[in-house]
């Protein structure tokens, strides 16, 4: 490992995107991301890289699909309303099975909303915000260097399966400084790109990237092939953590920086004898389900603590199964929950259990 | 410490310069002076001194916020009640600037009432900050800030830090840069601070040290 550093959440995005051999990046700039690009903007020119600060989000999720499709590692970023304007290219990527990069640091919504923290997107990056059946990899950090980690890996996934994924953190995992340390080397996968299309040089046939198919029968060929993909996802990809959940009367999933507020909270519960753990899932999706089932039979209940009115809570509860109530606690407009907020749910949940 | 009436403190973004300013205003407010802390910084939507208001204001210190800082409003605009920092001659003044030359523009508005008042430019550093790792990028940064400011840095400040992690060993490693600097630019060095644990065991050539208690806070860390 090499040295520390004490860096921007934002400011690390970029500089591992450099290290993962990502050289081409398309955005516009928004609050509270706007740092990732000026980052970049200032490092490319000595790395030979292409920076380009497009006319709008539309445009730059294009370009990305258009970078992506001649086999080049290419990333983007925006927050939350950025992000659906980026909607109809992340379906076509989805289309044309395209790998690529999209860095999503989430606002309060809906509409223009604030540029305080939020977790409001987790529907639209997990459900497909855009058209048609298909899935993004998500990918839900929670410290500075797990979002260096992650981020370096977004681009392996992405080659590996050939398939966009979404770096998602509120606006305090992007805006907070900690430290970090770099590897003096990345493990960059070699992927096999012969699909990219960079030119025949009258030595093979066409290669064809596109998201239209005329005929229904290819089309449902295309759409099988996809959700096959997406089921080998769900066997591989998995990342979770958990944490205290062994004994545990009440589990908790919180997943990002909230999941940190909630480690505290699980000290200061086991001082009033409330044994508390945590799911933390880190792939938004795949989501953790597993997990979820094996502790399906917690004494007491589970709580799902989110800023936004009640999201991955939904997920859980189908991992659940009715086995056990999930609760649900959280806070919109850019307030974030106190220690104390949660403690006192738990404490309420506790209480009826009994 | 606490010589010049307006007390300005620049230096690249992120380099600690709310945690610097803040400190520097309580201590200069426990010193006994009628103390004002205004917050410049039209760069960073989070973690600023609007965050501590009440603590400050608690202790007697007059704070300054641009009128939407930590609301929704993403509108970068300073508060008129600035103005007021220049007339009251018994306050002394702490201007928390922003990173860079575009937060340091925020500032070069005020360049004619600022050069007729008794004022100290400080340059805030962090060595553990990238793109501010060594001498000859810190030279970059001060030339751009200063050219952006339209004045001159006059004292340097050693910031460096890894926020918990940082020892006397890492401080230390940030002031021989620091200092390096001050040399070749001929900028005296103001001061080194640090949280009082990570100071144990520092003792300067060259300056004073600030004590500093932490102050901007995460929300784990309440």
């Amino acid at each position: 490992m090499g040295e520390k550093l004490l860096m921007k959440g934002n400011e690390v995005i970029a500089e591992a995107a450099i290290r993962a051999g990502c050289r081409y990046y398309f955005g516009y700039p928004i609050t509270p991301q706007t740092e990732i690009m000026h980052y970049i903007a200032k490092k490319f020119p000595s790395i030979g890289g292409t920076f380009i600060q497009a006319e709008s989000e539309v445009a730059a999720i294009n370009m990305v699909y258009g970078a992506a499709a001649a086999g080049a590692r290419v990333m983007t970023s925006s927050s939350s309303p950025g992000i659906s304007l980026k909607q109809e290219g992340l379906s076509y990527i989805a289309g044309a099975e395209l790998p690529a990069v999209i860095v999503n640091i989430v606002r309060c919504g809906p509409g223009l909303g604030g540029i305080l923290p939020s977790q409001g997107d987790y529907f639209q990056a997990v459900k497909g915000g855009g058209h048609g059946d298909y899935k993004m990899v998500v990918l839900a950090p929670s410290s500075i260097q797990e979002l260096y980690e992650l981020t370096v890996e977004a681009f392996n996934i992405a080659d590996r399966y050939r398939i966009a994924v979404m770096i998602m953190g509120d606006g305090t995992l992007g805006q907070m400084m900690e430290t970090v340390e770099f590897r003096d080397r990345e493990e960059i996968e070699e992927a096999d790109k012969s699909w990219a299309v960079t030119g025949t040089r009258m030595e093979r046939e066409h290669n064809v990237i596109t998201s239209i198919y005329i005929d229904p029968e290819v089309l449902e060929d295309l759409n099988n092939r996809l959700q096959a993909k997406y089921r080998i996802i769900e066997q591989r990809e998995v990342r979770v953590e958990t944490y205290n959940c062994d004994g545990a009367d009440i589990i908790v999933s919180a997943f990002g920086t909230v999941a940190r507020i909630v480690k505290n909270v699980i000290r200061m519960a086991e001082k009033e004898g409330i044994r508390v753990g945590l799911i933390r899932p880190i792939t938004l999706w795949p989501f953790p389900t597993e997990t979820f089932r094996k502790y399906a039979e917690v004494p007491a209940a589970f709580l799902s603590v989110e800023l936004n009115a009640g999201q991955m809570v939904e997920d859980v509860r189908l991992a659940v199964n009715g086995k056990r109530e999930v609760y649900f606690y959280g806070r919109t407009g850019g307030m974030i929950p106190t220690q104390k907020e949660i403690l006192d749910k738990i404490r309420e949940i506790y209480k009826n259990s009994r | 410490m606490f010589k010049k009436r307006i007390n300005i403190f620049t230096g690249y973004f992120g380099s600690g310069k709310t945690e610097v300013s803040v400190n520097y205003a309580l201590r200069m407010a426990e010193a006994g002076y009628k103390t004002a802390i205004a917050d410049f910084d039209i760069v960073n939507p989070y973690f600023r001194t609007a965050d501590v208001k009440d603590f400050l204001s608690d202790r007697g210190i007059w704070v300054v916020l641009p009128v939407y800082a930590n609301t929704n409003v993403d509108v970068p605009a300073l508060s008129g009640e600035v103005n007021a920092l220049f007339q009251k001659k018994d306050y002394k003044v702490v201007l928390d600037v922003g990173g860079d030359d575009l937060g340091a523009r925020a500032v070069s508005r005020y360049r004619n009432e600022i050069v007729q008042d008794d004022y100290e430019l400080f340059f805030v550093i962090n060595t553990k900050r990238p793109l501010t790792e060594t001498a000859d990028e810190i030279c970059e940064v001060i030339a751009s800030i200063e050219n952006s400011a339209r004045m001159k840095v006059t004292k340097l400040v050693n910031n460096t830090n890894l926020l918990s992690e940082t020892h006397a060993d890492i401080i230390r490693e940030g002031f021989n840069i620091v200092r390096e600097v001050s040399d070749r630019l001929n900028i005296p060095i103001a001061f080194t601070s640090g949280m009082r644990e990570s100071l144990a065991g520092f003792r300067p050539e060259k300056g004073d040290i600030l004590i500093m208690d932490k102050m901007i806070k995460l929300p784990w860390e309440e």
